[in-house]
């Protein structure tokens, strides 16, 4: 399964008897309805670690490209009606600034242990506290209540999974709680965020700017608001997408699929 | 009025001294310049009109390492392109097709191990990037080990390995051009480079047939010679080339922290105190 291509339903699973193993790229598996598959005796399996550390790396370059205008910049570096590049034309510091992270699992944490580099303060929220020395590691303070961490980060970034209570997380209540010189980025799934209410934040200066590598639905219809913001940058969910990443994405479903077609334990296998 | 100008604070390079400026300014006393970069004065010709020049080193290291850091992601992970297909108001993107390279764990060659470079290396090091680096002079044992820094004496040494070249050097007759056809050349065709420091450092003709014919895979560039670039400018079409604005230090933050620092040096050549970050001609 890639991309979350075939659908699947039930007239599918009906008219594919003999099928063992569904392997799905990536690490989410919110498009898939878990009983339904164990109901026909398929197995599933994805491929939640390969992606971390890109997904990280590309939540770090979409705080970095906000905050510092880049987008923007590149727009009047190369525009045929460019003269001059104007001396009061700046961006907001990301080194030093507070960073909240909100779901701190494998990909929150190594936004964390980027983050510190750029000596930001970190603030997370997540189910449960993570153990001191994870901590202490990389300097994050834990926020038992979400609000907290809305209203102290300069970046609030969102890398939870996409679950019944994560869905709307951060919804109009959430984003009046944030600093209204604050940026969202989302690279967790697109329903974790009230797009409506997203868009009435950003064009009220609610909060300043955000970044999403995830929308919903993708892509977002041509005409739909959030494509015509100025402060919003929106990339075509590419979290996962370098040559080296989708390779051993690639090795990992093939592992599952053969583990699964010969009956031996599946590695990523998720129940 | 221009017998009461003591101290002059020179902001994005203007205005421009020469030599009728310093001959109808008797008094002025200081030329303190907004950040690091004083290749755009002619500090021998200062000095001899007896006026003290200072730069503002402290304030800049952090944010213009952000804006390396913020370059090397962006065009490693496309972003630009990928924003532009995002939202295009033309046919659905098909996203399978769209793809970066790896930053984490990729080799990183700095070429120019000042303060600036070595922040890099520290941010770059939470990639898990291998970090090679080439300087005049190589750091101590400790300040390398902090970073796992490997020093390249050679630059080719450097330019062979690297994934992403980074180049953060002072503009000088001596890296004037430093990174030209040769250099190109004995970079890997999947590098990126990267320019934070002066257009100037870069052969501009020799990076356009590089990036055309494959030599390379990209390049980000915070700096070109002249800035802006002409319109017309070969560098402006090409798809794997980021180009930004010079925004090296163009944050709130660093912009009132370097006010703060070359108005502490303005006071002090005023009061004949020595000068925290005075620049000699040399």
């Amino acid at each position: 399964m890639w991309y979350h291509k075939p659908v699947i339903k039930e007239e599918l699973l009906q008219s594919l008897p003999n099928l063992k193993i569904l392997a799905s790229s990536g690490v989410g598996i919110d498009h898939l309805d878990l009983n339904l598959l164990s109901s026909y005796g398929v197995k599933l399996s994805n491929t939640p670690f390969v992606v971390s550390t890109d997904t990280a790396d590309l939540g770090m370059a979409l705080m970095l490209a906000s905050s510092r205008r880049l987008v923007e910049g590149h727009q009047m570096a190369v525009s045929p009606d460019t003269e001059y590049f104007p001396a009061n034309w700046l961006g907001a510091e990301v080194s030093g600034m507070t960073l909240g992270i909100v779901g701190m699992g494998t990909i929150g944490y190594k936004v964390a242990e980027r983050a510190k580099a750029f000596e930001m303060k970190i603030l997370y929220h997540n189910r449960n506290q993570r153990n001191k020395e994870e901590e202490s590691a990389v300097g994050a303070i834990y926020c038992k209540k979400i609000d907290y961490l809305l209203q102290q980060s300069d970046f609030v970034l969102l890398s939870v999974v996409l679950t019944l209570q994560t869905q709307k997380l951060i919804g109009k209540r959430e984003l009046e709680l944030m600093k209204p010189t604050a940026t969202l980025i989302n690279i967790s799934r697109g329903l974790v965020v009230d797009q409506d209410a997203l868009v009435e934040a950003l064009q009220n200066e609610v909060i300043k700017a955000a970044a999403l590598d995830v929308t919903y639905p993708e892509p977002l219809p041509r005409d739909h608001p959030l494509l015509k913001l100025k402060n919003v940058i929106i990339t075509p969910h590419i979290g996962s997408a370098t040559k080296k990443t989708r390779r051993l994405m690639m090795e990992n479903m093939m592992e599952s699929i053969q583990a699964g077609l010969t009956g031996l334990p599946i590695p990523n296998e998720v129940l | 009025m221009s017998k009461k100008v003591q101290a002059i604070y020179l902001w994005w390079h203007k205005p421009v001294i020469d030599k009728e400026l310093l001959q109808s300014l008797p008094n002025l006393k200081v030329i303190a310049n907004s950040g690091v970069g004083m290749d755009h004065l002619d500090l021998k010709l200062v000095a001899s009109f007896g006026v003290k020049m200072a730069n503002a080193p402290c304030a800049v290291s952090s944010s213009r390492a952000d804006t390396g850091m913020a370059l090397l992601l962006a065009s490693a992970r496309r972003l630009v392109e990928g924003y532009h297909i995002a939202i295009s108001s033309g046919i659905e993107y098909r996203e399978a097709n769209f793809l970066g390279v790896e930053v984490t764990g990729a080799t990183l060659g700095i070429i120019g191990m000042g303060s600036i470079g070595y922040e890099i290396a520290l941010r770059a090091k939470a990639f898990e990037m291998n970090i090679l680096y080439h300087n005049r002079t190589q750091r101590k044992e400790h300040e390398e080990q902090a970073v796992c820094a490997t020093y390249c004496k050679k630059i080719d040494n450097l330019l062979q390995q690297a994934d992403f070249v980074m180049v953060v050097v002072s503009l000088t007759p001596q890296t004037h051009k430093l990174i030209g056809k040769r250099e190109l050349e004995l970079m890997k065709p999947t590098a990126t480079l990267i320019n934070i420091s002066r257009g100037a450092v870069v052969d501009q003709e020799a990076l356009v047939t590089a990036l055309q014919t494959g030599v390379i895979r990209a390049a980000a560039l915070d700096v070109t010679y002249l800035e802006p670039l002409p319109r017309d400018h070969k560098l402006l079409k090409l798809k794997n080339v980021i180009i930004t604005p010079h925004l090296g230090i163009k944050t709130d933050k660093a912009t009132y922290m370097i006010t703060e620092e070359a108005v502490e040096n303005i006071l002090a050549a005023l009061n004949g105190l020595p000068i925290p970050s005075e620049v000699l001609p040399s």
